[in-house]
């Protein structure tokens, strides 16, 4: 007989999905609509821009088939609109899945989307754009017109990435949400966990774990080790302000500050979601584009 | 645009920076042929320049690809034959 054992899974990696459709506009009065799908790794995000403007997005996982992510993201964008994908005028996708959006007309590299899109979300001032994403980290430069002026891309390695955090959470028990809070809680930094694979992280955390340091202590180590190594990334092409991130890291306060710290320059604040940034720059693509075809 | 392709790891730095301003000018793109490897590859970038860059295949193993292939002074195939001095390497 099997014994009878509370079922007590949870996920902790787990980050909030969500839509959402600005309230002020209506899309029927709009001359130019256009959409970015931003299909990567680990999250998928469709957005829909009037004129420009946003108007709608959906922030989901991937899922296993990335056409099938681009195709519920879009449809989760355009939720309770009225619009169907007949009314956008041009769509861009970008990401690591660019081409598998079956109903993109372009595919854009996402970073030539994310320093438009910083440029967009954070305004012209922007220089330097870090993406931590879910399975790449990318520094990438820009001018006042979120045109690239440089680009470095780690996707060699997972350290530095949101998957790697989200093994954190998981293996500690703490809802990924509240890791970078957490992770500030200590009276001390602790020395960074010295591995950067996530995999041998792993391995030092539990070790950490056992010899008695609380959660808290192993989160600001992690934390630590993780700004580190992105910072080291960073100084290739060196951090010219202003600065921002963009990315599901980017809503870690825990990663964020100790990048700040290191570098000894703050983040802009962002007035978005951080994880829309390549698919808004993929929207305004193709909005430049459409208009270039009137004119 | 600077291009940088390769990475970090344990052993050093290991990329190919690629200036696409002076490489867009360039119509005979003779680094190409010059790689016995094929790492470069011409392509239309996101803003239409003609440029090259590194293949997707070999941007994580540059160290493999590149660091066995010989040099004239000190310099890559690719970087002699390149008439704008567009390539720049970091090990």
């Amino acid at each position: 007989m099997a014994l009878a054992r509370e079922p007590q899974r949870k996920e902790y990696w787990r980050w909030t999905e969500y839509n959402w459709r600005n309230p002020d506009l209506d899309w029927r009065r709009a001359k130019t609509i256009t959409a970015g799908v931003d299909v990567g790794s680990v999250s998928s995000q469709a957005v829909i821009m009037c004129d420009g403007e946003l108007y709608a997005f959906a922030n989901m996982r991937t899922g296993s088939d990335s056409p099938t992510s681009a195709q519920r993201a879009m449809d989760w964008a355009m939720e309770n609109t009225g619009m169907t994908l007949k009314d956008v005028h041009f769509t861009v996708g970008t990401g690591y899945g660019r081409v598998n959006v079956p109903f993109a007309n372009k595919a854009i590299t996402e970073i030539a989307c994310h320093a438009r899109g910083g440029n967009f979300m954070y305004g012209p001032t922007v220089r330097t754009i870090l993406d931590m994403g879910g399975q790449d980290c990318k520094a990438i430069h820009c001018d006042e017109k979120g045109k690239v002026t440089s680009f470095l891309m780690n996707d060699k390695c997972a350290a530095g990435t949101g998957r790697g955090m989200e093994v954190f959470a998981d293996l500690l028990g703490v809802s990924i949400e509240d890791v970078g809070e957490l992770s500030l809680q200590v009276a001390e930094e602790p020395e960074p966990v010295s591995s950067t694979c996530v995999v041998f992280a792993k391995t030092e955390a539990t070790g950490l774990l056992r010899a008695g340091w609380p959660r808290e202590k192993v989160l600001a180590a992690y934390c630590s080790a993780m700004a580190h190594r992105v910072v080291s990334l960073l100084e290739r092409n060196g951090v010219e302000p202003d600065f921002a991130i963009t990315g599901g890291i980017a809503k870690n306060v825990g990663v964020v500050s100790r990048i700040e710290k290191e570098l000894g320059i703050k983040a802009l604040k962002p007035r978005y979601d951080t994880q829309l940034a390549g698919a808004i720059g993929a929207a305004l693509f193709g909005k430049a584009l459409v208009e270039k075809g009137r004119r | 645009m600077i291009a940088n392709y390769g990475y970090k790891d344990g052993a050093g730095d290991w990329f190919l920076s690629i200036d696409t301003d002076k490489c867009a000018g360039c119509g005979e793109k003779p680094c190409v042929n010059s790689c016995p490897e094929q790492v470069l590859e011409a392509i239309t970038d996101d803003y239409d320049d003609e440029v090259v860059a590194v293949r997707e295949a070999h941007r994580k193993k540059l160290r493999y690809s590149c660091n066995p292939c010989p040099r004239m002074e000190g310099k890559l195939p690719c970087q002699q034959v390149c008439p704008a001095d567009a390539i720049v390497r970091s090990w």
